[in-house]
């Protein structure tokens, strides 16, 4: 059975990638922060030695649009381009080639189709910085092959939080009696309080410090019950119209499990708090 | 209403450099353009198994005409879409960085909670 070495739960913040690699005179003043953030959490995934990443992201618009919308889908394909013209253009995103884990997507494909998930499928899908944001910040040299897992938290009707959640307790299953002894990691980005395109963005802070207290405290204390307690479909929009996002951690919280995280870590920056959670399942020298 | 071909307008232009330009130069010209040429293609078929009943409401249609943001958060417009582009557009005109996301958000002070419905 293959080896879950690790599960990771972070924000995605595109502007990273900039702030870290910027000149010192053109840095912005948070960048050291966070960049001694980001590479201590870096050495989270690091230290579990994983040999294969599945990663749950979103597409932003750039691949999956309107007219053939799927709620969850699992790349299956030996590469995956990704960034898009207008992350480069917006974030200064470079462009990168992944490469894919055919075999685990077709697992995980069959099985979840067999476990009730009418799973949506890819050959060719150019990932995004959903997918990118995390290879650059815990893993930049890019070298290990992925299965990309799109959510939609974007485009409503969007299933219910409990769905992610549960996609989440599935895929960790699957993976733990996935017949290779390949040590895999999980790794999901999403989001806290957010807006983007609305009144409240690019504030000192999030839009809503108070949702995003409550949620790290979720995460951190594996708290799912609360979680599904304390949000809904409507009541995400209020901490800010893009924290649909929060739906990811969710199913991260379902992958997890109702365990408190090994490591987490927070920062606090304008427009939105980057968060951190780590866990390893079977101990972290596994 | 018609959300959808909102949005449609927002993510054709805004991943085409081209045609980023020409929407920044010419508004009014490329939302005709547009409505009139693209509009009712599928965006993943041949060109000519295209739609037949895609259009804006006049007020979509001054809305983009008019680069006025505001009026298409107002008319559920996605957020996202529509900051992104704008970024795009207007980004550059403002000296400070992120000045141009703030005069955006000050412009929307005036809604509260709930915003438009985004749903298609």
């Amino acid at each position: 059975m293959a080896n879950l070495v690790a599960v990771l739960a972070t924000t995605h913040h595109p502007f990273f990638y900039r702030a870290s690699t910027s000149p010192p005179e053109s840095r912005p003043d948070f960048a050291d922060e966070w960049v001694r953030k980001v590479t201590a959490y870096r050495e989270t995934l690091t230290r579990a030695n994983p040999e294969i990443l599945v990663m749950v992201g979103s597409d932003h618009f750039h691949q999956l649009w309107y007219d053939n919308m799927p709620q969850f889908l699992i790349g299956k394909a030996p590469f995956y381009d990704a960034n898009y013209y207008n992350e480069q253009r917006e974030f200064g995103l470079p462009r990168i080639v992944l490469k894919g884990h055919e075999e685990l997507s077709a697992y995980l494909l069959r099985q979840g189709l067999d476990a009730g998930f009418d799973l949506a499928f890819s050959n060719e899908l150019r990932v995004d910085h959903s997918i990118t944001c995390p290879i650059i910040t815990t893993r930049p040299q890019a070298d290990l092959p992925i299965v990309p897992v799109y959510t939609n938290i974007f485009a409503p009707p969007l299933p219910q939080p409990q769905r992610y959640v549960a996609f989440g307790r599935l895929l960790r299953r699957l993976i733990e009696q996935w017949p290779n002894d390949a040590r895999v990691a999980i790794i999901g980005t999403g989001h806290l309080s957010l807006e983007l395109g609305g009144p409240r963005q690019f504030g000192p802070h999030g839009p809503d410090p108070d949702f995003d207290r409550r949620a790290v405290n979720w995460i951190a204390n594996g708290d799912i019950a609360g979680a599904l307690a304390g949000v809904s479909l409507d009541s995400l929009w209020e901490p800010g119209n893009a924290t649909h996002g929060f739906l990811d951690f969710m199913l991260m919280m379902g992958v997890a499990g109702e365990v408190k995280a090994d490591y987490a870590d927070t920062l606090d920056l304008f427009h939105t708090m980057e968060a951190y959670f780590t866990w390893y399942p079977k101990g972290a020298d596994a | 209403m018609s959300k959808y071909l909102l949005n449609k307008f927002l993510f054709s232009i805004d991943r085409d450099p081209a045609l980023v330009e020409r929407y920044r130069a010419d508004p009014r010209g490329t939302v005709t353009w547009w409505e009139t040429e693209r509009a009712n293609i599928v965006l993943n078929l041949p060109e000519m198994e295209r739609s037949t009943w895609l259009r804006f409401a006049d007020d979509e249609r001054e809305a983009l005409a008019t680069h006025n943001y505001v009026k298409l958060f107002e008319l559920g417009a996605h957020p996202f879409l529509t900051l992104t582009l704008f970024i795009a557009l207007f980004e550059r005109d403002y000296p400070e960085p992120l000045g141009f996301q703030l005069e955006y958000a000050r412009k929307l002070q005036h809604w509260s909670l709930p915003y438009p419905d985004i749903t298609t």
